[in-house]
């Protein structure tokens, strides 16, 4: 049996899918997929059906899905709406697969629910009961839901991330949400730090540690060593606290990387117009800059909230997409990197699956 | 019976994809943006928003004329042109 790796590819114009054999020095490009629909995540379920969110200015948001790796596609957003009376929801921002179901994550921000494979969806509607609801503010992309990280274990469990409100979990399956912020700065509002109002860019979870949270937010790099409750920031060391993406190592969940960009009033870019991922080993602690391969001058990127992801391989890769089309991949958890596509649209959302054949 | 054409964006989303141009008997805008979703389920997701209410860059000509009230009755032999907007793409 041979694997194959594929990096899923969402971006401005369609979705890709790049691809290599486990050794992934040779990549191939297939796409654009979902007829050039704005992609804003793309992943690959249990069963191997490809699975694509989105939204487009004439046609709303939808939910793309093939079950034959791309060849063809069909799209459904039965019941991801807020009724006649609710908000308008122009995309689908994140899609995450829990025991079988899956969970979308929209514009401005709620959760879906799909028990059939997402030909039609059911709203959590407990989330957007929460009494901080009406206080909720858009940042730069708008006020949604990006990060929906299931309890590997505890199917009632799972925690969201918008933004600007912060962090949430649920414990009785979505009926009823807390807040997850204490300890994460809030510099955007002056006075004590609130409770909700915070700006996560990217939540996750390695399923081995189900008590450790890692978020990159708009101010630094957090991790929480008790299921979110407290956080403690693990900036000190990276040349800015700011950035969008976080990946954890898929086997060792003291390890993780970021991508540090220049501030929010400061371009929001490659610090300095050098790429660099950075890495560390010890829960944060202290980091290590990973620019092997990448570029290092004028190299003004921006790498977006989706767009770092890790393969499972016994040495895991490390994949990440820039606004500007570029795709870098590293086979050696970021010691060495190289550029494995280029001039592809704006990247939104990078995701990884290894496929055996 | 009324002339409907459709755009290759909003065909191309569906498997069994409609043709351009299709022929629906229906008294009003809405009755046949119902009947076209009978046909090919997922359309009135694609055109309108909930109320329901055309979504804010689908462009509806009826007989020439622009039309956004679902309820707007369809002459015998109407055309009907559905367009996207020139915003949105």
């Amino acid at each position: 049996m041979s694997q194959r790796v594929q990096v899923l590819v969402g971006t401005r114009k369609g979705a890709f899918i790049v691809e290599s054999d486990a050794a992934r020095r040779t990549w191939t490009t297939r796409g654009p997929f979902c007829d050039l629909w704005p992609i804003h995540h793309f992943i690959r379920t249990a069963d191997g059906t490809l699975v694509a969110g989105g939204g487009n200015a004439w046609y709303g948001p939808t939910v793309w899905r093939s079950a034959d790796d791309g060849t063809t596609w069909s799209q459904s957003s039965s019941g991801i709406d807020y009724g006649a009376d609710g908000p308008k929801i122009p995309s689908v921002w994140h899609i995450a697969q829990s025991n079988g179901k899956l969970y979308a994550g929209v514009e401005p921000a709620g959760l879906f629910r799909s028990d059939d494979a997402g030909q039609s969806w059911t709203h959590v509607a407990g989330l957007r009961e929460h009494p901080s609801r009406p206080q909720w503010e858009p940042g730069a992309g708008g006020l949604i839901l990006h990060s929906i990280v299931p309890h590997p274990t505890d199917l009632d469990r799972m925690w969201i991330a918008i933004s600007a409100a912060g962090t949430f979990e649920t414990t009785d399956g979505g009926g009823t949400w807390a807040t997850r912020n204490k300890g994460v700065r809030a510099d955007f509002i002056p006075g004590p730090t609130p409770e909700f109002g915070h700006c996560v860019h990217k939540l996750k979870l390695n399923a081995s540690e189900p008590d450790t949270l890692y978020q990159q937010n708009h101010c630094g790099v957090y991790r929480s060593d008790d299921a979110g409750r407290n956080w403690v920031d693990l900036s000190p060391g990276l040349p800015s606290e700011f950035g969008f993406p976080l990946q954890i190592h898929p086997h060792d969940p003291s390890t993780i990387y970021v991508i540090p960009h220049a501030g929010p009033e400061d371009g929001r870019q490659m610090v300095g117009g050098k790429a660099e991922v950075w890495r560390s080993r010890d829960r944060g602690a202290s980091w290590q800059a990973l620019a092997e391969g990448l570029p290092q001058q004028n190299a003004f990127l921006t790498v977006l909230r989706e767009a770092m992801a890790a393969d499972n391989l016994d040495r895991p890769g490390i994949y990440f997409g820039s606004s500007a089309g570029h795709l870098f991949a590293s086979n050696d958890e970021g010691d060495h990197w190289q550029k494995i596509a280029e001039y592809l649209p704006s990247i939104w959302s990078v995701e990884v699956a290894v496929v055996d054949d | 019976m009324a002339t409907v054409n459709l755009p290759r964006s909003l065909v191309a989303l569906f498997v069994d994809p409609p043709p351009r141009q299709v022929q629906i008997d229906a008294a009003t805008l809405g009755d046949l943006i119902g009947q076209l979703d009978q046909r090919w389920p997922g359309m009135h997701d694609r055109l309108c928003d909930p109320g329901p209410q055309l979504r804010e860059h689908i462009n509806v000509f009826v007989d020439g004329e622009r039309e956004r009230d679902l309820a707007a009755p369809l002459a015998t032999g109407a055309e009907v042109h559905v367009i996207p907007a020139v915003a949105g793409g």
